[in-house]
């Protein structure tokens, strides 16, 4: 019997589990796919807003300020790549500078610190390329940038380091709900808990309509993404948001943690909770738009296209809790945008909640928040990059051409707990495969240490997902 | 700090004709870097016949092609190490190089010759739209794959671009027992040549449509179907001519880029048409004593073509060290 099962290893379903860590429980999280951060946490902007947007006295205001201010801490303690570069919303007209004072007096009431409002001059002094029709810009200092799953896949790595179970490629399909437990059937067999936390992300209306009489229903809202080589990172250093409007939300232009650019998301509704296709005239509808915020964006330095799934409740805002008629079972659900930017109060919040239900529970006295500082080795000095090389050669064999990733820096990221055990787990890891080229030059090298160091077949390493195959068998 | 006269970056066909020919040239001190595990560069990959027919008058596989200048570098005991990554060339010549054996290291030279060939073109340069399933991979990863590592990549396969290494890979696909359905060009002619469009499609009564592309991938996990459709003149896909091929691997052959990130880092300016560093008539660089040749430079169909341009670049480069003395 556990004392807690967390359903989901996305951002929210991580740092939950790290919270747990720290006190003295049985913690078993499970995941249907076979990585941490294989969901909406893995596609998305990757922006820590600053909380001016959302309703006041919402859980999503609520959350979300409390949230931005913890990142600090834990990005540090974890070796997570975290920066707080400031955003801008701007503003074309006049109806936007009604809308942009709105936004700040909401800021005020959120509890954001650090907001003011420029003219366009003060903004060019910061962002010379914005666009010739901008007049007005919200400034939030607190605005950030983060690495997403690379925060997840940490928080799950030393939420293990502290005692927590993590069994992937394990979907649960079934919850009976026992005198004072839950019975959570999966495909690899039945698991027990006093605690059921339901982190599913886009799925996490099927779990709770599995146990709950309160039902929910979470839609899928699509959003599509170009990301630009590093060699386009001059064009913007802050996080650029477009003044919502009653027809459109607006893209943003954003610089990545590292240092590429990020031009997206629309937002449309669609059926399908597994449907991640982009599509053309989604895609020039961005950059239309983006062209309107920031002049002369440099599209032909694309390097790939991807689309994130909102997981969108029809309440409008998160729904947190205790089922009012399921004791022990606590939903997390309908976490949108800003659910990254939320996740350390979300987080810290549910793990007391389950604290408080269990009752009685002792602290881990050997918790370490720290995990095991990854070695970067492109950020390495030059003697340094010799002593490691002297200690292990794997550092002296470069696979990635384009991120400068060396082998022991992949065999590192795959021994780690939470580890990587496909070719995208090692690039969300570590890099190789992210750059320009794609994986074109490094990927049959990743497959090929996956395949000494987890001592399976070539043929059986996937790409992501379990039935992504690259190889097909040995030539004649 | 360690010294040479000449510095040659990659071991490709180009790198070792240059090494070659500035030895000739009377300059001693020369090392040539390759990060790979021996020399010989693309051409390592390329089993297949077809080169050498204007240099050495006869038909050649890659690594025999290869394996001719490898000995000539031995003889002429040219310096030369493997398994090692150039990370950093700095405008005065000084390269930040490691190696797995003897660590981080920086070397000086009197002079440079940038021969690091080039890259192919990825699905996120067209920005084909669609899922973003495995089964979607490079004509020369592919080649790697199946020619060095010995695996398949795919049993129902299409091709999108008619560029030569793309040609290539459907015969040896399809001599791997792999059915190639189609090989798609955007372009009204196809870009490869014709010998490879012959030997390599016709033979195999692999159908070729020009003026196609692809506008749409489906599969969650692997490939499953590409949509082919017709291309108008300013080459969008028109919806009307879509039509759905179930296939579970899509190879891209549609073109190679320089490797430009050393030749930046020394300050070499690059020419927005070739992609490649712009030189002038000795193949030097805007930075003195810094010199391209090969694909790095642009990209060349003919390996011949590689080796004639590597042997000027060595010339010059040898002039320009003979100068300084
Ligand atoms: C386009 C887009 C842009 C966004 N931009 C931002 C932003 O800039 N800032 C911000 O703060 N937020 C942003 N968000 C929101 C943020 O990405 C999400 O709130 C966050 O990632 C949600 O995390 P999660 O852990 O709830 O969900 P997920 O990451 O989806 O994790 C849920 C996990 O549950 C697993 N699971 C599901 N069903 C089962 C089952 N039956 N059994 C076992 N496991 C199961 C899934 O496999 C998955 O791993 C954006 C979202 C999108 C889509
Ligand atoms: C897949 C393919 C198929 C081809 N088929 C034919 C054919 O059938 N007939 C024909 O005549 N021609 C063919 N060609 C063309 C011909 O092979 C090439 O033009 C030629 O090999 C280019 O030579 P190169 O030395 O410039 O580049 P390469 O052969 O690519 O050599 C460059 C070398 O530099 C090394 N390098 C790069 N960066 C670094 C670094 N940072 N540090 C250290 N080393 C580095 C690389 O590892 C590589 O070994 C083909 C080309 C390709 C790509």
């Amino acid at each position: 019997m556990f004392d807690v099962i967390v359903i989901g290893s996305g951002i929210i379903g991580s740092y939950i589990s790290r919270e747990l860590s720290r006190y003295d429980l049985d913690v078993l999280v499970l995941e249907k796919e076979n990585d941490v951060a294989n969901g909406t946490s893995k596609a998305n902007t990757a922006l820590v807003h600053a909380g001016y947007d959302a309703k006041p006295n919402t859980n999503m205001a609520k959350f979300n300020v409390l949230g931005n201010s913890m990142f600090d801490k834990v990005c540090d303690e974890l070796y997570v790549p975290f920066k707080r570069p400031g955003s801008l919303v701007l503003g074309f007209n006049d109806s936007d500078k009604n809308t942009i004072h709105d936004l700040y007096e909401k800021g005020i009431k959120n509890g954001v610190p650090g907001l003011s409002i420029l003219d366009r001059k003060q903004l060019l002094e910061l962002e010379p390329n914005i666009g010739d029709d901008v007049i007005i810009a919200l400034h939030a200092a607190t605005g950030g940038i983060v690495g997403p799953w690379e925060l997840a896949i940490a928080l799950m790595e030393n939420a293990m380091d502290n005692g927590v179970s993590l069994n992937l490629n394990t979907e649960v399909i079934d919850i009976i709900k026992q005198e004072s437990s839950f019975l959570v059937k999966t495909n690899q067999g039945e698991f027990e808990s006093k605690i059921l936390i339901n982190a599913a992300g886009l799925f996490a209306d099927t779990i709770n309509n599995m146990v709950s009489n309160e039902k929910i229903t979470i839609n899928p809202v699509a959003g599509e993404y170009f990301l630009l080589d590093k060699t386009a990172q001059n064009l913007v250093s802050r996080v650029v948001f477009q003044c919502p409007s009653e027809t459109s939300k607006g893209v943003v232009v954003t610089p990545t943690v590292h240092g590429n650019i990020v031009v997206g998301p629309d937002s449309i509704e669609i059926l399908e909770k597994e449907d991640k296709a982009t599509h053309k005239d989604r895609l020039d509808f961005i950059k239309n738009k983006a062209l309107k915020s920031i002049k002369n964006i440099p599209f032909n330095e694309n390097i790939t296209n991807f689309t994130g799934l909102r997981a969108s409740s029809t309440t409008g805002d998160f729904i947190i809790g205790e089922a009012k008629d399921v004791k022990g079972f606590i939903n997390v659900a309908g976490i949108k945008s800003p659910g990254l930017s939320s996740a350390p109060a979300i987080g810290l919040y549910v793990s007391n909640l389950a604290v408080n239900i269990l009752g009685d529970v002792k602290e881990n006295s050997s918790f370490n928040p720290r995990r095991k500082k990854p070695l970067v080795f492109n950020d390495l000095t030059d003697d340094e990059k010799t002593e490691i090389i002297k200690k292990d050669k794997k550092y002296g064999n470069i696979i990635c051409r384009c991120e400068t990733v060396s082998e022991g820096e992949i065999v590192d990221c795959i021994k780690r707990n939470a580890g990587a055990t496909t070719v995208d787990g090692v690039k969300k890891r570590v890099r190789p495969g992210m750059g320009r080229c794609q994986g074109g030059f490094c990927m049959p090298r990743v497959v090929e240490i996956l395949s000494r160091e987890l001592n399976i077949p070539m043929e059986e390493v996937m790409k992501n997902s379990k039935s992504s195959y690259i190889l097909t068998g040995r030539t004649k | 700090m360690k010294n040479y006269d000449l510095v040659v970056v990659g071991g490709g066909p180009a790198g070792l004709g240059a090494a070659i020919k500035a030895r000739e040239n009377g300059i001693e001190n020369i090392l040539v870097l390759e990060r790979d595990h021996e020399l010989g560069g693309i051409l390592n990959q390329c089993i297949h016949n077809g080169f050498g027919l204007h240099v050495f008058n006869e038909e050649l596989t890659g690594p025999e092609y290869a394996e001719i200048f490898v000995e000539k570098l031995r003889e002429s005991k040219i310096e030369y190490r493997t398994n090692t990554f150039v990370l950093n060339i700095s405008n005065n010549k000084v390269l930040d190089i490691i190696n797995d054996e003897t660590g981080f290291e920086k070397i000086e030279a009197k002079a440079v010759i940038l021969a690091m060939g080039c890259r192919e073109r990825s699905r996120g340069a067209l920005k084909i739209p669609g899922t973003r399933p495995s089964g979607v991979l490079t004509a020369g990863t592919a080649q790697r794959l199946v020619n060095i590592n010995g695996y398949n990549v795919g049993k129902e396969i299409v091709i999108l671009g008619s560029g030569d290494i793309g040609l290539i890979m459907a015969r040896r696909l399809t001599l791997e027992g792999a059915k190639v359905k189609l090989v798609l060009e955007i372009m009204d002619k196809p870009s490869g040549l014709e010998r490879n469009i012959n030997q390599c499609l016709n033979d195999f009564d692999i159908p070729l449509r020009l003026s196609h592309t692809i506008s749409d991938i489906k599969g969650n996990d692997r490939v499953e179907s590409v949509v082919v459709a017709q291309v108008d003149e300013n080459l969008n896909p028109i919806k009307s001519t879509e039509e759905e091929i179930k296939c579970d691997t899509l190879i891209l052959s549609v073109g190679l880029i320089p490797e430009n990130e050393l030749s930046k880092s020394a300050g070499v300016l690059i020419d927005s048409k070739s992609n490649g560093p712009i030189v002038d008539e000795n193949l030097e660089t805007n930075v003195r004593g810094i010199f391209a040749c090969g694909n790095v430079l642009h990209v060349h169909g003919l390996v011949d073509n590689v080796t004639k341009e590597s042997y000027i670049a060595g010339e010059k480069a040898a002039d320009y060290i003979k100068a300084l003395a």
